[in-house]
């Protein structure tokens, strides 16, 4: 069992905030495919296409019949701690802040050694499940775990490095008025968040389920209109500096495309809000987040930007929305690189097709509330970068992953014939 | 193992090895590794009674020469050698340049070829080399904690202990008994007593290690010739000979973790060709980085079957005057850490031993000793070994 960690105090503001220190960040460029595997919670080492044999650390031959073909493929999570040691003394600043810092030796079931953070349930030569997560440097490391799930286990100081765990966090839900708001809020306050902040433009006219919404004890209204700079300036010098996650469910969208419309106003409004309003938060919100990325249990530690999969590739049924909601994804990245080093992590939550009345036309399945709020808990709770939710957003990824070009085929052909 | 077979290989007659010199370390140093390096090898001439003209072999170990190589060493210290190596090897570099240079030596391709090492320590540079040592310690073990070779150390010997029964009296006492020999040494960094008491009460570095099991990273180098030998006897210098050596690197690789090293491979090939047994000899120079490696050397040189290096220490005294001389000028943990100077620090001092100029850490009519070589943690143990069996020499 893992001791459960207090609730941070208030902060004292004439303590300097602890700057973020960073753990290693450097990384062969072979290397940077288990980045992306840990940032979407994969357990992916080298295979050798020829004789089998898996390699690691990433290489770029097989060490045993020094084939080229080394694809990154899930390998089994099992293992064995066979050595371990307690770091007290590190050269590296992130660590000689954190230690004592448990690491060791973990004889992988697939038939490899590695060496990893080990938590501190893991018993000597006890059996462990390896994970693979990005850490505050963004890198992806492994982690041993103890191969059954104990109590308050998400509370391990190290693990929680790894995770953007809601317990005693407080969390900023930019649009009240979204289908998700109350799901979110629901679930985010059952997974121990300690202030809900429910964002909410013209707050003159009531949310729907506004009486549930309140009924959350943690929930505080604040208001929130994303298209209008002044409103969110004013709302981050309210919350700004104790916002630790932030999500976005702010979103415009509309069917039609291009020549289906004779204006360039409804797409003036899909940007308004999906990407200008995006940029708006980022610039109010961001510079203190990534200002607070070490500051104690109640860190700055994550954004979450809830999109459309058609962010990726465009659907013209939606061909407009789908534009700006690709201007989005591409500002994510933008924003990715600034906030790099800051300990927080973007995420980017792929959403398949809502069930909301814009969205009436097209065909199930379809992502209810429950489950677009039950899979960001999941995400933060793990501390993934990159997930879809819903069938619709996965199957569409998995296309983009396998050929993008292909998918845009698929997206615009002709039907029928 | 290569299935085709290993001709018997010759011996190194007629190559002579000479003057150990050793410049004194300091825990820091502002100078660069070519001042200690040159340094080494003015000494290295002077010692001789050579001018730099008469170098025509050169050896270059450093770990700090960035952005140069042995190639920039030559310009940079007036130096045309006809054959030249740069021997990135960490603690294998000392004997890995000595058998080179006596091929080297033996095949006429050079004459007199000095074998340099040195390093400097400014004040963050063991941390920059730590972080950027090799790709696979970058990917696989420095995000892990940063706990440098103390922690890879920590888990080798967790392992070690583990499987073996070794305690910490045992590993303790090897290093009492070098800071011990290290206190007749001049030259060594460490010149207060250690006790037993003091080794196991001392903090937790890295558990299972702790302070007194890790060495002390400083600035220094280390050199010596190989020379033929009728060069040595015209110059009237004390030499010694070379009985045998092996050398392995990235042995075992299938091992889940490091218990044994490359020496284990080429043992038996080691003893025959030396003509001697374990038991002849009058000292031994592991490479000490932490005294679990001295424990895994004196197994896989056939001190000691495998497992029962514990037994062996329990059962022996590794002082000057004790029943196996061992790191008689108190090797790197009493001595001090000079980077890749490390590698070359046991082979140095059995040099001094067999030349007869070791002064205070004389071991009392040492005619053959042992040097042996570990190096390399490039990611989660050491790749590189080597070990040589050495003599008095004939002049």
């Amino acid at each position: 069992m893992t001791t459960p960690i207090q609730k941070p105090p208030k902060k004292n503001p004439q303590i300097r905030t602890v700057v973020p220190t960073l753990p290693p960040a450097s990384r062969s460029r072979r290397a940077l495919a288990f980045t992306v595997a840990a940032a979407e919670g994969r357990f992916a080492l080298q295979k050798c296409a020829m004789c089998g044999h898996i390699a690691y650390p990433p290489r770029e031959a097989c060490p045993k019949c020094l084939s080229m073909e080394l694809p990154w493929t899930d390998v089994p999570t099992g293992g064995q701690l066979i050595a371990e040691t307690t770091v007290q003394t590190s050269i590296n600043t992130y660590f000689r802040e954190r230690t004592p810092w448990r690491m060791g030796t973990v004889l992988l079931d697939a038939g490899v050694t590695v060496q990893c953070h080990v938590h501190g349930g893991v018993l000597r030569n006890g059996r462990v499940r390896m994970i693979a997560r990005t850490d505050k440097s963004g890198k992806g490391v492994m982690m041993a775990l103890p191969e059954s799930e104990g109590e308050n286990m998400a509370d391990d100081k190290q693990l929680r490095e790894l995770t953007c765990d809601p317990k005693h966090r407080r969390v900023l839900i930019t649009d009240g008025r979204h289908m998700s708001a109350l799901s979110l809020a629901q679930h985010l306050a059952g997974a121990g968040a300690s202030i809900i902040f429910v964002g909410l433009a013209e707050d003159w006219r009531k949310p729907p389920k506004q009486a549930a919404l309140e009924a959350i004890p943690q929930v505080e209204i604040v208001p929130l209109d994303i298209t209008n700079t002044t409103s969110v300036t004013e709302c981050a010098g309210e919350i700004g500096g104790k916002v630790d996650i932030l999500i976005n469910n702010c979103e415009y969208v509309r069917p039609g495309g291009i020549m289906g419309r004779r204006d360039v106003i409804t797409a003036q409004d899909e940007m308004a809000v999906n990407y200008f309003g995006l940029m708006r938060l980022m610039q109010a919100f961001g510079p203190a987040m990534r200002g607070r990325g070490a500051d104690g249990a109640n860190s700055a530690v994550a954004w979450v930007n809830i999109l459309s999969v058609y962010a990726l590739s465009n659907l013209p049924e939606f061909g407009a929305t789908s534009a700006s909601q690709a201007a989005a994804l591409s500002l994510a990245q933008c924003f990715r690189g600034e906030m790099a080093g800051s300990g927080v992590k973007v995420v980017n939550a792929f959403c398949g097709p809502l069930d909301d009345a814009w969205r009436q036309p097209l065909p199930p399945p379809k992502v209810s509330p429950e489950v677009l709020a039950r899979d960001v808990l999941r995400c933060l709770q793990q501390g993934l970068e990159n997930i879809t939710i819903g069938d619709v957003a996965h199957d569409v990824r998995t296309r983009w992953i396998e050929d993008p070009r292909v998918l845009e085929k698929e997206l615009t052909q002709i039907e029928g014939m | 193992m290569s299935r085709f077979s290993t001709p018997k290989r010759q011996g190194y007659d007629g190559v002579a090895v000479a003057v150990p010199v050793s410049i004194p370390y300091t825990r820091y140093s502002h100078e660069s590794a070519h001042w200690w390096l040159a340094r080494a090898l003015g000494e290295l001439v002077r010692c001789a009674g050579l001018t730099p003209a008469d170098i025509d072999g050169f050896t270059v170990s450093s770990f700090s020469l960035a952005p140069d190589t042995a190639v920039g060493l030559t310009q940079h210290l007036g130096l045309t050698p006809r054959w030249l190596d740069h021997i990135p090897m960490g603690g294998a570099s000392g004997v890995v340049a000595l058998r080179r240079a006596a091929r080297a030596v033996q095949a006429g391709d050079a004459s007199i070829v000095a074998c340099v090492s040195g390093d400097t320590n400014q004040v963050d540079s063991f941390r920059l080399m730590l972080s950027s040592f090799s790709r696979f310690a970058q990917d696989g073990s420095y995000p892990y904690g940063s706990g440098g070779p103390n922690s890879s150390f920590a888990l080798l010997t967790d392992h070690y202990m583990r499987k073996f029964g070794a305690t910490r009296a045992d590993f303790g006492k090897l290093a009492v008994a070098q800071r011990a020999n290290a206190l007749r040494y001049p030259q060594a960094m460490m010149k207060k007593p250690l006790t037993l008491e003091q080794y196991i009460d001392a903090r937790v570095i890295s558990d299972p290690i702790h302070l007194f099991d890790c060495v002390m990273p400083c600035a220094g180098a280390e050199a010596f010739l190989v020379m033929r030998e009728d060069i040595a006897a015209d110059l009237n210098l004390p030499t010694a000979r070379i009985l045998s050596t092996i050398e392995r690197h990235n042995a075992f690789a299938d091992d889940p973790i490091q218990d044994r090293g490359g020496w284990a491979m080429d043992i038996d090939e080691f003893w025959t060709m030396a003509g001697i047994k374990p038991e002849a000899v009058d000292f031994l120079q592991t490479y000490d980085d932490y005294p679990v490696i001295s424990m895994m050397q004196i197994e896989d040189l056939g001190f000691c079957p495998k497992g029962e290096a514990p037994a062996f220490v329990r059962a022996n005294s590794f002082e000057i005057d004790g029943t196996l001389p061992h790191n008689t000028s108190g090797g790197q943990l009493s001595a001090g850490q000079a980077g890749a100077a490390g590698g070359f620090l046991g082979l140095v001092e059995a040099l001094r031993q067999l030349t007869g100029t070791a002064g205070p850490t004389q071991v009392k009519d040492a005619q053959t000793g042992v040097v042996s070589g570990f190096g390399m943690i490039n990611y989660d143990r050491g790749v590189c070994t080597a070990a040589a069996t050495l003599a008095r020499g004939l002049t």
